[in-house]
């Protein structure tokens, strides 16, 4: 038998959970989809004193599209969220990074919410929902708090939630207006982390960029937004040449690391060119509504 | 700190059980408890795919689930696949024709996978075949044979259906 021995709690509703989190104390576990947990539970990474599994808990697995307002419940499988028409409409590279999340298998059990909270740099949601202002709901015994994406990631792995805290709910919105998205990832294999990913989110009013949000994956021990990049493409004309800028400045102001998947120029390198594709493609994306 | 716990399923349509430690995994519970050795343990971290199940329909790795969380819960394993007989399911059978196997480890967690596709896709492209078997590995066919293997299956199961139905 792999893990170690742990006590093991089946909440049947989010207060239970809250209650036999808060008792466990720095020694309790949530297990949700489990496909990064079991694993670690597997190589004996993580050896917790009690898991509280969720997947029982009713109503935390809605997926609900309302106009430019994306709300998605902790326990939603990313393969729900991959396959669901609504969002593939609303907002298609939501679906796009869905689909690049491990392998089928995988996205049958993997939570969104379990994703967002395990908070790993190079995971798709987390640089989602920095691309789309996003907020987690979390609960705990002491009520319910909002955090947004901006002031969830603390570090590799690392969120700032409390030890007692659970993330109930996801929500992510895209500007009004003509808006383009786009999300790409490099990996060396389909299903593999990827190496850099990039979440683009462009505004356009007139001819000028109205909003920008750039989100990377794998270029820190967080998710990263590229603010300077940002800032150089607000008010500016969506051409290829304040594109190519905004790819150099992000190539400028990330520093990722280095390791035997990719060193660091090169995951620099191919931030530039994934942001400027990711760029060309959101904006090309409006053109065609216009069109 | 860690009592047994009876977990019931339903596997290949007869409902078992098992009595085990919450740590248990799903992969094990099925192959020590239950006796079906015909899932494979490969990695046992969810990287190779030779423990793929179907669990209410869908595929899982049997190694990243706890039995526990299988409790109440229908599993379709690659021992439910053959006829009473002995006959080969149609996927079985084009995995055998198309040589789609060679030292045949892997096997059960592809022909589940390969289940599920079908189910959903009758008429898969080679890109979806590649993309929904991605979590598989195979040291030994390189691949291509998997593929036509699962081209002539859907073939054949196409044909069952359209024969079915006549």
């Amino acid at each position: 038998m792999k893990p170690a021995p742990f006590e093991y709690v089946a909440a049947r509703s989010l207060d239970e959970a809250l209650a036999a989190l808060a008792d466990a104390g720095e020694g309790g576990k949530v297990l949700a989809g489990g496909q990064s947990l079991v694993p670690l539970l597997a190589l004996r990474l993580a050896r917790p004193d009690v898991l509280v599994d969720v997947n029982q808990v009713a109503g935390l697995d809605r997926v609900v599209v309302d106009d430019h307002r994306l709300v998605i419940g902790a326990l939603a499988r990313h393969r729900a969220v991959e396959l669901d028409e609504q969002v593939r409409r609303a907002f298609p590279l939501v679906s796009a990074a869905a689909a690049k999340i491990g392998h089928v298998a995988i996205r049958n059990r993997g939570t969104v919410g379990g994703s967002v909270a395990h908070a790993d740099p190079a995971a798709e949601w987390p640089a989602l929902l920095l691309a789309l202002d996003g907020e987690v709901e979390v609960a705990s015994p002491r009520g319910r708090r909002v955090v947004s994406a901006g002031d969830l990631y603390a570090g590799y792995l690392t969120t700032t939630l409390e030890v007692d805290e659970v993330v109930c709910e996801v929500r992510a919105t895209l500007p009004e207006g003509r808006t383009g998205t786009s999300f790409l990832e490099l990996a060396r294999r389909e299903g593999d982390f990827a190496i850099v990913g990039v979440a683009a989110v462009l505004a356009i009013e007139g001819d000028e960029v109205r909003h920008c949000r750039l989100a990377l994956s794998g270029v820190g021990s967080t998710p990263v937004r590229a603010r300077g990049a940002e800032e150089l493409l607000a008010g500016a004309a969506a051409d290829d040449a304040a594109i190519a800028a905004a790819a150099r400045e992000v190539v400028e102001e990330i520093d990722p690391p280095g390791d035997i998947h990719g060193s660091a120029d090169y995951r620099r390198k191919v931030a530039g060119v994934l942001v400027r594709r990711a760029l060309s493609a959101a904006r090309d994306e409006i053109g065609r509504m216009v069109a | 700190m860690s009592e047994r716990r009876t977990v019931t399923v339903e596997v290949n349509g007869e409902r078992r059980s098992g009595s085990v430690e919450p740590r248990t995994t799903l992969a094990d519970f099925l192959r020590d408890e239950l006796g079906l050795t015909g899932t494979h343990l490969g990695c046992e971290h969810g990287v190779c795919g030779a423990c793929t199940v179907l669990l209410d329909g869908r595929s899982v790795r049997s190694c990243l689930m706890l039995a526990v969380q299988a409790d109440g819960c229908s599993l379709r394993t690659v021992e439910g696949l053959a006829a009473e007989g002995g006959e080969l399911h149609p996927v079985q059978e084009a995995f055998s024709a198309e040589h789609g196997l060679q030292c045949g480890f892997c096997t059960p967690g592809f022909l589940m996978a390969t289940l599920e596709l079908l189910s959903e896709s009758p008429q898969p492209s080679e890109e979806q075949i590649r993309s929904h078997l991605s979590g598989n590995l195979c040291r030994c066919t390189g691949y291509h044979h998997i593929v036509k293997a699962v081209l002539r299956a859907a073939e054949t199961m196409r044909g069952d259906v359209a024969a079915s139905r006549a």
